[in-house]
C-alpha cells in the first residue's frame, strides 16, 4: 500500500465510476462522503511509519513509481491533502443544492486528484503537465455539449494551456542556472519564462479577462470551484520553485516582482469589483484580488509569508463556496445577475442574499469574518515591507468592500410593501445557513483551523523553516 | 540527415502557413497531419524512433478526431461567421512573413541556450510556436483555436524533446495532445448545438 494509490489513483478510479450515476442527491452524498474520508485519512494516517492494528502492522509507503518517475506524498503533506479534500467536500455536499452534482462531482473529483498528483510528481516541475490535464477536464465541466460555448471558456483554454510550455522550459533553464550561478543572462531568461508561465496559470494581470467572462457564461458554482482549486494548487506549486532554487528564493528582484504583481491584482480586482453592475463579475474580480493576496503572501519573508499563504486557503474555499452557491440560487430565478434584474431579491431569497453579502464582505476583509484574520496578518506584514504597498492594498480592499455594499444596496432595494418570503428550498437553506455560520466561526475563532494548518509549512524543505 | 532535417523545416513552414491561409477544413486537417510528420523528423534528431513515433501517432490521432468531428457538422460551421478580425489571405501571409522574420532573428540566440538542439530543429520549433501564436491571435473559431494550440504545443514539444527524454513526459504530452483534440471536438459539437437540444437536456 502506498500513499499515491490511496489519495490519487483510487479517487480517480472512483471518479470514473461516478460518471455512471445520474442522481444528484446520490452523487452529492457519495462524492462528499468519499472526499471527507480522504481528508480524515490524510490527516490521521501516518505515511512512511509503521501502523499497528492489533496483531497486524502495515506501513503506507510514500512513493509510487510510474514510467521511471515517481509520485511521492511526503508525511508533511498529509495536512495539505486534508485541507484540499476537505474543501472539495464542501463543494460536493452543496452540489445538490446548486443542481450541478452530475457534473461537478465526477469531474471535480478527477480534477482534484490531478491537482494532488501535481504536488506529488517527482521531478516537481512535471506538475505543469498534470495541471494542464486538469484544465482540459475543466472545459467539459464548464460547458454543455448542448449549448454554444462563450468566449470566456475559449480564452480560459488558451491562456491556461500556454502556461504549461513556459513552466516546463523554465524548469529546465533553472537547472542550468543552478549549475552556473554566475550566468546572469540565463537567470534572467529562466525567471522571465517562469514569470510568464505563472502569469498565464494564475491569471495574473492582464491575463485574467476570461474570469469575468466565465462568470457570465457558466454556472457560478462550477466556476467558483475552479477559481478555488486551480489558483490554490498552482500557487503551492509556485512556492515549490522558491523552495527548490535558493538563488530564486534569495533574489530581491523576485520579491519586488511578486509584490507588484500581487498589488496590481488586488488593486485592479478591487477597483473593477467596485464598478461592476453584475453580481457574477463582482465575484470574479474579487477572486482575482484573492489570488493577488496569495501572491503578496509569497512576496514576504518565507517565515511569515508561507503560514499566511496557508491561512488564506480555507477562508477562500469557504467564501467562494458560499458565494457561488448563493449566486446559483439567485440565478435560478432571476433572468440575469445584473443589478437591474436582482433589485430587492433579499426579500424573497433572504438566505441566498445574506450568504452572498457575508461572503463578499469576507473577501473584502470585513472584521470578524473568515477572510479577516489572514488578510490582517498580511496587511500588517506588507506595511513592514513598504507603507506604499500597504496603502495600495488598502485601496484594493476598499474597492472590494464597495462592491459588497453596492450588492447589499441593490439586493435590499425592494418596494416598500413587498412581503418577506423564503423561496430557497430546505437543502439550499441548510447549506447556505451552515456556510454563513462557517464564515462567522472562521472569523471569530481562526485558531481552530490552525490544527490543520500548523504543520503545513513543513512540506517545504527550506521555506518552512 | 541534415538535408532531411531542412526538408522537415520547409515542410513545417509550408504546413503552418497553409494552416493560416486555408479556408476549407479538409485542408486544415491535411496540413495538421503533415505538420506532425515534419515534427517526427525533427524529434528523431534526439529521440529513438520508438519514442518519437508516439508524437506522430498522437498527432495523427488528434487530427483524425478533429477531422471526423468536423465532417459530421453542417457544411458551414456557425462559428466561422463570427470572425471579426481581418480574414484576407494577403494579411495572413504578411503576418506569417513577420513571424518568419522574427524566428530567423531569434533562432541563433535560442539555439545558443538550447545547447544541443541544432539550428534546424530550433528553427522548426520556433516556427511552429510563432505560427501557432499568430493563429491564436487572429481567430476565435474553435477548430482554428484548437489547431493553433496544437501547433504551439508541437513546437514546444520539439524543443523540449532536445532536453528531456522521460517516458512519463512523452506519455503525458501525448495524452494532452489527444485531450486537446477531444476538447476541441467537444466544443465544435457544442458550438453547433441547436437551441432545441438545450431544452431536451433540461427535460
Amino acid at each position: 500500500m502506498n500513499a499515491p494509490t490511496i489519495w490519487i489513483v483510487a479517487p480517480a478510479l472512483i471518479a470514473l465510476l461516478l460518471f455512471a450515476i445520474r442522481n444528484q442527491r446520490a452523487l452529492s452524498i457519495i462524492g462528499g462522503t468519499i472526499t471527507v474520508l480522504l481528508a480524515i485519512s490524510a490527516q490521521f494516517l501516518p505515511i512512511d511509519e509503521p501502523l499497528i492494528l492489533g496483531a497486524y502492522s502495515f506501513k503506507i509507503a510514500p512513493s509510487l513509481d510510474v514510467f521511471g518517475r515517481s509520485l511521492t506524498i511526503q508525511p508533511a503533506e498529509g495536512s495539505l491533502l486534508a485541507v484540499i479534500y476537505g474543501a472539495t467536500a464542501l463543494w460536493f455536499f452543496a452540489a445538490e443544492a446548486s443542481g450541478t452534482a452530475t457534473r461537478i462531482v465526477p469531474y471535480g473529483l478527477l480534477i482534484t486528484t490531478l491537482m494532488v498528483a501535481s504536488i506529488a510528481v517527482e521531478p516537481f516541475l512535471f506538475a505543469a503537465l498534470f495541471i494542464e490535464l486538469a484544465i482540459l477536464l475543466a472545459v467539459p465541466l464548464l460547458t454543455s455539449i448542448y449549448k454554444p460555448p462563450g468566449k470566456g471558456v475559449v480564452r480560459f483554454l488558451i491562456y491556461q494551456t500556454l502556461g504549461m510550455p513556459f513552466i516546463l522550459l523554465a524548469g529546465w533553464l533553472l537547472a542550468g542556472v543552478e549549475a552556473s550561478p554566475g550566468d546572469v543572462a540565463l537567470a534572467a531568461q529562466s525567471a522571465s519564462m517562469l514569470g510568464l508561465g505563472f502569469a498565464f496559470l494564475l491569471a495574473i494581470f492582464p491575463f485574467y479577462n476570461w474570469i469575468p467572462m466565465l462568470m457570465e457564461e457558466a454556472s457560478p458554482f462550477i466556476v467558483g470551484f475552479l477559481l478555488w482549486i486551480l489558483p490554490t494548487m498552482t500557487i503551492i506549486f509556485g512556492a515549490g520553485f522558491l523552495d527548490r532554487y535558493s538563488w530564486l528564493r534569495s533574489s530581491p528582484q523576485l520579491a519586488t516582482t511578486l509584490l507588484y504583481a500581487g498589488l496590481l491584482m488586488v488593486v485592479t480586482g478591487g477597483l473593477w469589483a467596485a464598478t461592476q453592475r453584475h453580481l457574477g463579475r463582482i465575484m470574479a474580480y474579487s477572486s482575482i484580488a484573492e489570488t493577488g493576496f496569495s501572491i503578496l503572501a509569497l512576496s514576504l519573508n518565507a517565515r511569515v509569508g508561507i503560514p499566511i499563504l496557508f491561512l488564506l486557503i480555507p477562508a477562500r474555499a469557504l467564501g467562494l463556496a458560499v458565494w457561488t452557491l448563493a449566486l446559483t440560487v439567485i440565478q435560478q430565478s432571476s433572468e440575469s445577475m445584473r443589478f437591474s434584474s436582482i433589485r430587492g431579491l433579499l426579500r424573497i431569497y433572504p438566505f441566498a442574499g445574506s450568504a452572498l453579502i457575508l461572503a463578499a464582505l469576507s473577501a473584502g476583509t470585513f472584521p470578524l469574518l473568515a477572510g479577516f484574520p489572514a488578510r490582517l496578518a498580511l496587511w500588517e506584514n506588507i506595511s513592514r515591507v513598504s507603507l506604499g504597498a500597504a496603502f495600495w492594498m488598502g485601496i484594493g480592499i476598499v474597492g472590494l468592500l464597495t462592491g459588497s455594499f453596492r450588492s447589499l444596496a441593490v439586493l435590499s432595494m425592494a418596494d416598500e410593501y413587498t412581503a418577506w418570503e423564503l423561496r430557497e428550498d430546505w437543502l439550499q437553506t441548510i447549506m447556505l445557513g451552515l456556510g454563513m455560520i462557517g464564515l462567522i466561526a472562521l472569523g471569530l475563532f481562526p485558531q481552530f483551523i490552525q490544527y490543520f494548518l500548523a504543520n503545513l509549512p513543513a512540506m517545504f524543505d527550506r521555506l518552512g523553516h | 540527415m541534415s538535408t532531411l532535417v531542412w526538408f522537415a523545416v520547409i515542410l513545417i513552414t509550408i504546413t503552418s502557413v497553409g494552416l493560416l491561409l486555408a479556408r476549407d477544413w479538409r485542408w486544415l486537417i491535411i496540413f495538421l497531419a503533415a505538420q506532425y510528420f515534419g515534427m517526427l523528423i525533427l524529434i528523431l534528431q534526439h529521440w529513438p524512433m520508438g519514442m518519437a513515433s508516439v508524437k506522430v501517432v498522437a498527432g495523427w490521432m488528434s487530427s483524425a478526431i478533429l477531422g471526423m468531428t468536423r465532417s459530421g457538422l453542417p457544411r458551414e460551421d456557425r462559428t466561422e461567421r463570427h470572425d471579426i478580425l481581418p480574414r484576407g489571405r494577403l494579411f495572413r501571409l504578411f503576418a506569417s512573413g513577420i513571424v518568419v522574420l522574427i524566428v530567423a532573428t531569434a533562432t541563433p540566440r535560442v539555439d545558443a541556450v538550447m545547447a544541443d538542439a541544432g539550428f534546424a530543429v530550433t528553427t522548426g520549433a520556433l516556427l511552429l510556436v510563432g505560427m501557432g501564436l499568430l493563429h491564436l491571435g487572429v481567430t476565435d473559431h474553435i477548430l482554428r483555436v484548437t489547431i493553433g494550440l496544437m501547433t504551439v504545443l508541437a513546437g514546444f514539444e520539439i524543443l523540449y524533446a532536445t532536453v528531456e527524454g522521460s517516458i512519463l513526459v512523452a506519455a503525458l504530452l501525448a495524452v494532452i495532445n489527444l485531450g486537446l483534440a477531444l476538447v476541441g471536438a467537444y466544443l465544435l459539437i457544442a458550438s453547433n448545438a441547436e437551441p432545441e437540444q438545450e431544452e431536451t437536456e433540461a427535460l
